[in-house]
């Protein structure tokens, strides 16, 4: 067992936590933060994708004690209380998602995508996001998503 | 996976001192992407596991007499990296080839070369640049040229007390050409079905030093010396590039599964080496490396 504490969502966040805990598990049962979603368990399809210090990374393949000191933004992170994230708005206003279980990894991909590069051309979505599966949408509509919230088309 | 104990040494011979002590109970860990899998699996089961991360040392890129990369650059660092765009662009490509961007964010080309997967794109990439590893333990240090690093399926030369510091790249011949070429049937982030590197360094028209390398094509990362000695001190036409491009299939031992059958991994590999042989001559013809 290990203490850990890390930023998580912008708050402090110390466990005792056994060393083989994984970083999704960490946030999904330690900490409660059930909007990431594990999927393959091997870092393929990218469900569980969180940002560590700002960058992604699958948190299925990640050991929680190897975040100690980091800054991890999960889905829960991105809302200013009541007001969405723009991305988050763009995947509502143009169908973003249907079943939902990828969509926290699909906005937080998207998000590093959109830090790094504000204004990405379209084969720069398609490859940035090329890891993050989804079977419902056929991928065109979070693509347009992406592309809507980049150039500031949500909201009302 | 199995309970382990987890160590975070801040200092290179804290790390050799751990892994001294542990043996072959402990593991080093840097992006975790290739161990946390085989852990989850239970394919390797490791008492200790000594994480490499505070050793920020080892994650430096830096130009001296050639391309010095610190064993814990990750694949995402070289990609963006001007100076291994500039003196490796190889090296940065094949990166930018690798899986996705969330593992390229976390895989170190340390682990990419002691992690020793045959099908995996940076070891021929190196191997066509002639990198150097630079092992050290509490013994010493010493320099393992790439080709003579990987002895078979995920193993390789390193004893249990040494660890991947550095790798070396001389700087490129002038007018030189590379090529990185993985050929991906199914998805983009898959392993390659067969994947090539090249390096053509011409000299009044003629090749003056060629180095090819294949991954997925074998228990180890393969060296095509015979193709190579095909070609050197020859004028780098269409047709000598498909004759010594033909001599792979002798050499490479591919396995079949999803991604195609042994044969046809064997007549890709010809195939993409004479893609890579060719691309690499166009660019050294105009003008070398990235040109």
């Amino acid at each position: 067992m290990r203490n850990i504490q890390m930023q998580v969502n912008g708050k402090a966040v110390a466990r005792e936590v056994p060393d083989q805990r994984l970083l999704v598990d960490f946030l999904r049962y330690d900490l409660g933060l059930t909007g990431t979603k594990e999927g393959c368990s091997v870092g393929v399809c990218g469900a569980c994708t969180v940002l560590l210090d700002g960058q992604p990374v699958s948190s299925c393949i990640v050991l929680a004690v190897m975040a100690e000191g980091c800054e991890i933004t999960t889905i829960e992170g991105l809302a200013e209380g009541d007001r969405l994230h723009p991305l988050q708005q763009a995947f509502i206003e143009y169908g973003g998602f249907q079943c939902g279980i990828c969509t926290p990894g699909q906005i937080m991909a998207s998000k590093a995508l959109l830090d790094a590069n504000p204004h990405p051309t379209r084969e720069q979505i398609r490859e940035w996001m090329m890891g993050n599966l989804c079977r419902c949408t056929g991928y065109y509509k979070i693509i347009e998503s992406i592309q809507a919230a980049a150039e500031g088309k949500t909201g009302p | 996976m199995n309970p382990f104990t987890y160590t975070e040494p801040v200092t290179i011979d804290e790390t050799l001192a751990t892994l001294t002590r542990y043996g072959e109970e402990a593991k080093l860990i840097a992006g975790g992407t290739g161990l946390i899998n085989l852990m989850k699996q239970r394919l390797v089961n490791p008492g200790y596991l000594v994480g490499l991360r505070r050793l920020s040392e080892l994650a430096k890129i830096s130009f001296d007499r050639g391309l010095r990369i610190g064993a814990l650059c990750t694949h995402r660092a070289l990609e963006t990296s001007p100076l291994v765009r500039e003196h490796a662009p190889l090296l940065a490509e094949a990166c930018r080839h690798v899986a996705t961007v969330r593992i390229r964010t976390m895989a170190t080309i340390g682990g990419a070369v002691a992690h020793a997967d045959p099908n995996q794109d940076l070891p021929p990439a190196l191997i066509a640049l002639d990198a150097r590893v630079k092992l050290r333990s509490p013994k010493g240090e010493r320099e393992v040229p790439i080709d003579q690093f990987f002895t078979g399926y995920y193993e390789t030369v390193m004893q249990p007390d040494e660890m991947v510091t550095e790798l070396a790249i001389a700087p490129a011949p002038p007018a030189s050409g590379y090529a990185f070429l993985k050929f991906l049937p199914q998805t983009a982030d898959d392993y390659a079905t067969v994947g090539v590197a090249a390096m053509v360094a011409i000299d009044r028209g003629r090749v003056a030093g060629v180095r090819v390398a294949l991954g997925a094509a074998g228990s180890t990362p393969i060296r095509a010396r015979v193709v190579e000695s095909a070609l050197r001190g020859q004028e780098p036409t269409p047709r000598r590039l498909a004759d010594a491009a033909a001599m792979v299939a002798d050499i490479v031992d591919p396995i079949a599964d999803f991604r195609g059958s042994a044969e046809y991994k064997r007549d890709m590999a010809v195939v993409f080496v004479r893609r890579a042989l060719a691309q690499a001559v166009a660019r050294a013809q105009a003008g070398g490396r990235g040109a």
